[in-house]
């Protein structure tokens, strides 16, 4: 019998402790996915964040090294300069890259630093147990905003992909979700180009994804879903923020 | 290699780590070490190698750690507050067992203190520093010519056991000016065969991982014990220490660094009074020469700590000597710097002579 679907060698093949409807767990096979059909499984470095994703430094079947809480970026600088032939990417959280790890974030990127960026927003801590996150929406509730985000006491919830494309080095930044297969599929793409663009040398890249953390947003897995897709998506726009300039008519005749 | 030169000592600095086999520095502006960064910018293209004015501290320290991941030869930079945020990412290469290597041109504190030079971060330097229980390896140079020669042996011992290692200076000897030669042939980088622990293309071998962590019950308690029994060689292994006339001394001058430079010239005031003083100079600050204090305490019953700060040293010199000798401290923190002719003085009351 012809085969249609095959698990991705991008991952170990071993039990993933996201919970059940988790956002995590669906982009991590994305990453892999795409890192196999690059055919760069041998050449890839993922550094994985402080966050509910520490693990991924042993879900992904490629090397891999765990730093510091923010200092993804940093590191994928350190990483990328030694071994320029190697797809690095730096998976982190929204407290991770907004919060704590915001001036490497911005640094990285205005170096226009050769690396990628995996940004999992979903507007809350997950691992310290559903604190606010710098991503948190307005009224939305957290263990350390229980009555609601309010711009009063904690001000707005940051725009990142807005936020670096007024940056010169960043190349590429793109914004999608993984709350339904049409989404997946183009997080998937988006995540395909931020790659290839890495590999090509062509600067920093960030795909930032909206995703569900039912678990500390107190909702079932089909409730968070309706979150991205009703109260997520209205803040946080999906689409491209940077991405390459358009050959002109001219250009387009020369190639 | 016999060629003389005249350098700064932080230049002298860069210039060592570079013939180390030095590839990669990532830092971050702070007074009396600029001159370590500024020699790098341009030193390191001209070998091939990277360097970058990082963003603060801390993303410097984590740049290290992705390069020390990826085998390079790296180093840092930094005075006291810089320093104080490098410590996080300091303990993670700790953690992660990556062979980094920095140097602390130490300046007075607390706070923001003053850009003199200052002893006032030995207690940072010789207990790790950072979070958890670990040691980096620590060597104090008391010339330009020890800032230039030391890194050699701060990369050698970071590499074959796989810790921190770093050159604890200060304001003084960053910015002086002495003639140098290097005691030894520029590192040959190609040649160094790679780590079976690096990062970067796995053909033809398994996937490695780098991390600080482990979260299995008992696991961490294990790697804890493992890094026990690798301090525990490092002190078996890696003491240097210079010690100086102790046989006959009725009293022996102890510090380190720019201390251990006053001791000399004051002990040999004191023999020209026909005073009987030693030097015990600790080159590596951790290790510890423990043995070499306690022998010597069997035998002189009056030691004399200096030290430009409170009293950090002296607890090792206590811990080392075990009670067995009289032990008197002269400091001057913050920018104080010791004189010859004051040790004299206290050297006299000590032993009762006018
Ligand atoms: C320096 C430091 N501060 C705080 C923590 C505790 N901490 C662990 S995970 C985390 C938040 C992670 O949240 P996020 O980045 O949004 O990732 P998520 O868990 O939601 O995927 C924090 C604050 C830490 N490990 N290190
Ligand atoms: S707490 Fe949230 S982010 Fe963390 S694994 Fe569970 S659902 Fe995912």
């Amino acid at each position: 019998m012809k085969k249609v679907f095959e698990r991705t060698k991008g991952l170990v093949d071993i039990p993933m402790r996201y919970c059940p409807g988790c956002g995590h767990g669906v982009v991590h096979r994305l990453v892999a996915e795409v890192i196999e059909e690059m055919g760069m499984l041998k050449k890839a470095i993922l550094i994985a964040p402080v966050g509910c994703s520490v693990f991924a430094d042993e879900y992904f079947n490629t090397d891999a090294i765990q730093g510091a809480h923010g200092r993804g970026p940093a590191i994928a600088t350190g990483l990328k300069r030694i071994k320029p032939e190697c797809l690095v990417i730096s998976y982190q959280g929204d407290g991770d890259l907004a919060s704590i790890g915001m001036a490497e974030t911005i640094h990285a990127a205005n170096r226009a630093e050769n690396i990628s960026i995996i940004f999992i927003n979903n507007a809350i801590y997950g691992m310290t147990g559903g604190q606010m996150a710098p991503t948190t929406l307005l009224g939305m509730k957290s263990t350390t905003c229980p009555a609601g985000r309010s711009v009063d006491v904690n001000g707005y919830p940051f725009k990142m992909c807005e936020l670096l494309a007024t940056l010169d080095g960043a190349y590429y930044l793109e914004r999608t979700s993984v709350h339904a297969p049409a989404n997946v599929i183009k997080t998937k793409k988006a995540i395909k180009k931020a790659f290839t663009y890495q590999m090509e040398g062509r600067g920093f890249t960030m795909v930032e994804i909206l995703s569900q953390c039912p678990t500390d947003w107190n909702l079932t897995p089909l409730q968070a879903i309706e979150r991205v897709k009703n109260e997520m998506i209205s803040y946080f726009p999906l689409g491209v923020f940077k991405a390459p300039p358009k050959p002109t008519k001219q250009e387009t005749v020369k190639v | 290699m016999a060629e003389k030169t005249l350098m700064k000592g932080n230049e002298a600095l860069a210039e060592g780590a570079v013939r180390a086999g030095c590839r990669f520095f990532a830092g971050y502006p702070i007074t009396p070490q600029n001159e370590i960064p500024e020699y790098m910018s341009w030193r390191l293209p001209e070998m091939g190698g990277t360097f970058i004015q990082a963003e603060s501290e801390v993303a410097a320290i984590n740049m290290l750690f992705g390069a020390s991941a990826c085998g390079a030869r790296v180093m840092t930079s930094s005075s006291g507050p810089g320093i104080s945020l490098k410590q996080e990412g300091i303990s993670y290469c700790a953690g992660a067992r990556l062979p980094i290597f920095y140097a602390n041109v130490v300046r007075g504190g607390p706070g923001l203190g003053n850009i003199a030079p200052s002893q006032g971060d030995y207690y940072q330097a010789t207990r790790g520093g950072g979070h958890g229980d670990y040691r980096v390896f620590v060597m104090a140079p008391g010339s330009v010519s020890e800032m230039a020669n030391f890194p050699r042996k701060c990369y050698e011992v970071a590499f074959k056991y796989r810790i921190p290692s770093m050159i604890l200076a200060d304001g003084l000897l960053g910015q002086m000016m002495e003639p140098l030669e290097f005691d030894f042939e520029p590192v040959d980088t190609s040649t160094i065969p790679e780590p079976d622990w690096v990062l970067g293309v796995n053909e033809g071998r398994k996937r490695r991982v780098v991390r600080s962590y482990d979260l299995a019950p008992g696991k961490m308690e294990e790697f804890n014990l493992e890094l026990d029994s690798i301090h525990s060689e490092v002190k078996a292994n890696e003491v240097i220490c210079e010690t100086i006339e102790t046989d006959d001394a009725e009293l022996v001058l102890t510090g380190y660094g720019t201390s251990a430079r006053v001791c000399k010239s004051a002990m040999a005031l004191a023999r020209k009074e026909g005073i009987k003083v030693g030097v015990i100079r600790p080159i590596t600050i951790w290790p510890f020469p423990e043995k070499i204090f306690s022998e010597i305490a069997d035998k002189v019953k009056n030691f004399l700590v200096v030290e430009m700060s409170l009293g950090q040293y002296i607890d090792d010199v206590k811990l080392s000597i075990l009670g067995k000798a009289k032990i008197d401290l002269h400091k001057r923190p913050a920018g104080g710097i010791p004189v010859a002719e004051e040790i004299l003085g206290v050297i006299k009351q000590i032993l009762g002579k006018s």
